[in-house]
């Protein structure tokens, strides 16, 4: 610019100034895309917020009954959420008891072992997994997994809508989730780690276990907390094999492994009863509509605090190979 | 060091070579163990198909088989009344006047007429209403929608017929792989349901056993019923691909702009990050939350847009439409639609910019002419996924209000709709068997539409990367 005379016009002076409505316009259309996803951000919470301090305010409820109850019965006008979150936490535990192992050694499997023949058969299998809808695995636990579950155990012990065949189920729906964020925390540990574990005459069992699956914890620890998050967000299964009534119990009154943990008695979750009560029909400002937003909301901070939980895992104990 | 060295090597040398049987056994030990683990894990990824194909063998296998199934009319004898031969022409295949005709002579005027209000029989003629009350009624403030919506196809009163001249009741039904192995089972198994008097008033020469595949054409061109015998998906078909055009509608230019914006334009300043994070986050949350969004937001507060009734549209009663719910599933899909148009953009090498740049072009014509045809291929696999995630979903869908019955089609935005997963979901939790058969065939179809659109992904990515090279 230094160069520039006073009597010869410089096209830049002119073009960067010029007004241009249309590319503006462009501009602002693709901020607001952008703003969407904070709109609806604050939708959700504002929503769920608005609705549930609605439900808070109405005289059949008090926060403190809400989370101290246990017995969850909105016609006799008990709102203890604990009810309901044992069945979420309960189907949830199940699943991951079935998916960790599962999950975790095929992923050491596709990692560690695995020829890339092997490799190409086995991921396209668990991608079909991912992509099956879960109404569809619903189906599959009350028609496969519940009469397996009644024939094998006994149809005296196992009730038709039970908590271990969701359980199972929704453990079968995050295999493929646990094992493929696995894997990529596998595949990130450096080969020269490896190279270092056999250089000291390790087997391959010993490299993969003490060596790479340590080196990789964090980003395991994040993939199995996502996957709970999932597990505990996951409802259609829920709700179709794990049934409509909400387990209340008592704490020292009812026995604790014949009822409070028995995994094969029906035991309503969250996402149950939000989906069961909104198929009714559901008059908006009633104390029903209002029910389903307060549990939507402990649901919501339920599974932002695990998804939370996965990210700060991943940065504090990461570690960084150059 | 140099001092203690040579006392020592001796000692150095055994502990280097051991080759006594105490280290042979913990050597074979070793070995062992690390093949046990191959063993477990390989079982393990083993389990994983194993699930896969069980839950395709539930499917397939509930979806045909035997069938026990009474008929109050057999449609060989209307189709012989009528004076076609039944060896060579089905009850389809009669003219759509002779079927109109048989809803005539069976169906009380009653029935008929509620029939005709749902939607008429003829363009330019009434069946069962008189000219009077027709006129007066589609006066009135509530007009049914026979008023408005056009006459029914032959599709449509096939159904009518199978459902209110046949009868078929379908007393019981046989799984595939049984009804193969075992076909005179099942025979035995219906002559100790007569005997027990678990089929009612049937008496057992009533009772036709043949083959049914639940999934088949007619199922899928049938409307919705109660009842199992003739019931189809062509409602929820319909409607599912309604949703597919609004979700893609929705979350496509919503999705590439926000990810062209991200990538592209936003600097990296605390607001940006924000963004970002918050993507990530909406990303996990589940999806029956954005289902009360939708109720919420779309349904309630946004009434008059997504019923329609701001633009002057008066066939929806709320704003449980199609459209709110293919919103929903738009924001649904979001986060992931975001996520890899931006992988899809980051991977254009950033000297085609800057070779835009120093050509004199803005920062849109640049994105417009160069970037975005190289990344095209890119996001639009990723779009068509994630959508194809979506059209899976059916919690949001009952949260805001898909109807479980429906048997009128989806006309446009503003429509009372249903969907294949409400579909599944609703009929799976029936107790009665039939519906569990009808389920299963449903879900081929999901499976299948959803197979088409991840195909469809796949070749349009194939195809179109190929052109950019």
């Amino acid at each position: 610019m230094t160069t520039e005379s006073p009597d010869v016009e410089h096209p830049t002076s002119s073009l960067t100034g010029k007004a241009r409505p249309g590319e503006l316009a462009i501009r602002a259309f693709l901020f607001l895309c952008g703003a969407i996803s904070i709109a609806t951000t604050i939708g959700i919470v504002y929503e769920l917020g608005k609705e549930s301090l609605l439900f808070f305010q109405d005289d059949a409820v008090s926060v403190f009954d809400y989370f101290t109850e246990t017995v969850w019965q909105p016609q006799a006008g008990s709102f203890g959420i604990w009810p309901l979150v044992l069945g979420t936490v309960f189907i949830s535990v199940i699943a991951m008891l079935v998916a960790v192992p599962i999950g975790l050694l095929a992923a050491i499997y596709l990692s560690e072992y695995a020829s890339p023949r092997v490799r190409n058969f086995f991921k396209p299998v668990l991608e079909v997994l991912v992509g099956i809808p879960t109404v569809v695995y619903g189906f599959f636990a009350l028609t496969f997994m519940t009469p397996l579950l009644r024939s094998l155990i006994g149809s005296s012990v196992v009730d038709f809508f039970n908590v271990a065949s969701a359980g199972i189920v929704v453990g079968i729906l995050i295999v493929p989730l646990i094992s493929s964020l696995s894997e990529d925390a596998l595949r990130a540990v450096p080969d020269s780690l490896r190279q270092a574990g056999y250089a000291m005459g390790a087997s391959k069992l010993e490299v993969s276990t003490r060596i790479v699956v340590p080196a990789a914890l964090s980003g395991i620890a994040a993939g199995l907390v996502v996957a709970m998050s999932r597990a505990v967000g996951e409802t259609m299964v829920v709700t179709l094999a794990s049934g409509a009534a909400p387990r209340n119990f008592a704490f020292g009154e009812d026995p604790l492994l014949g009822y409070i943990l028995n995994p094969f008695e029906g035991a309503q979750a969250m996402t149950g009863y939000i989906v069961i009560t909104a198929s009714g029909d559901l008059g908006y400002n009633t104390i029903d509509y209002n029910s389903i937003f307060a549990i939507g909301l402990t649901l919501f901070f339920m599974t932002l605090g695990l998804n939370s939980l996965s990210r700060r895992l991943v940065k504090r104990f990461r570690e960084v190979y150059e | 060091m140099s001092v203690g060295a040579p006392e020592r090597e001796p000692q150095v040398q055994r502990d280097y070579f051991p080759d006594d049987e105490e280290y042979k056994g913990f050597l074979a030990g070793r070995t062992r163990r690390a093949r046990l683990f191959q063993f477990w894990a390989l079982l393990a990824l083993t389990t994983a198909v194993l699930a896969l194909a069980t839950l395709l063998y539930t499917i397939i296998n509930d979806s045909f088989g035997l069938v026990a199934v009474v008929n109050e009319r057999d449609p060989e004898d209307i189709v012989a009344d009528l004076g076609y031969d039944p060896e060579t022409v089905s009850l389809g295949e009669i003219e759509y006047d002779e079927m109109v005709g048989l809803l005539e002579e069976s169906v009380s005027s009653g029935v008929g007429r509620r029939l005709e209000r749902e939607q008429r029989f003829y363009e330019d003629r009434l069946v069962f209403e008189s000219d009077e009350t027709w006129i007066e009624i589609c006066s009135s403030d509530e007009a049914p929608t026979g008023c408005t919506a056009g006459p029914r196809d032959s599709a449509n009163v096939l159904a009518l017929v199978q459902e209110r001249v046949v009868v078929p009741d379908i007393i019981a039904a046989y799984e595939l792989v049984p009804s193969i192995l075992d076909p005179e089972g099942f025979e035995d198994e219906v002559a100790a349901g007569f005997e027990s008097g678990r089929f009612g008033d049937y008496t057992p020469d009533q009772a036709q056993i043949e083959w049914r595949a639940w999934f088949s054409l007619t199922f899928l061109r049938s409307p919705a019923s109660s009842i199992p015998e003739i019931a189809g998906i062509r409602t929820a078909i319909l409607g599912s691909a309604w949703l597919v055009l609004i979700t893609i509608g929705f979350a496509v230019p919503v999705g590439v702009g926000a990810a062209i914006y991200l990538v592209e334009f936003a600097k990296p300043n605390r607001f940006t990050n924000i963004i970002q994070t918050n993507i990530n986050n909406l990303a996990g949350v589940p999806s029956i939350i954005y289902g009360m969004l939708g109720l919420a937001i779309l349904v309630r507060v946004l009434e008059p847009i997504t019923s329609g009734s701001l633009f002057g549209y008066s066939g929806a009663d709320n704003g449980r439409t199609v459209l709110s719910a293919g919103i929903t599933l738009g924001l649904l899909t979001l986060p992931v639609v975001i996520i890899s148009a931006q992988e899809a953009l980051k991977a254009v090498p950033d000297s085609l910019r800057a070779a835009g740049m120093a050509l004199g072009a803005t920062r849109w014509q640049t994105v417009r002419s160069q970037i975005l045809p190289i990344a095209f291929p890119g996001i639009l696999t990723g779009t068509i996924l994630s959508v194809a995630r979506a059209i899976g979903e059916t919690a949001p869908l009952i949260l805001v209000g898909a109807a479980s019955f429906i048997t009128v089609d989806p006309s446009g935005p503003f429509s009372k709709f249903t969907a294949l997963p409400i579909q599944i979901f609703q009929w799976t939790s029936f107790p009665q068997v039939e519906f569990q058969h009808l389920a299963a065939a449903a879900s081929i179809a999901l499976l299948l539409l959803l197979l088409t659109l991840n195909a469809a992904a796949v070749i349009l990515r194939n195809r179109y990367s190929r052109r950019a090279q």
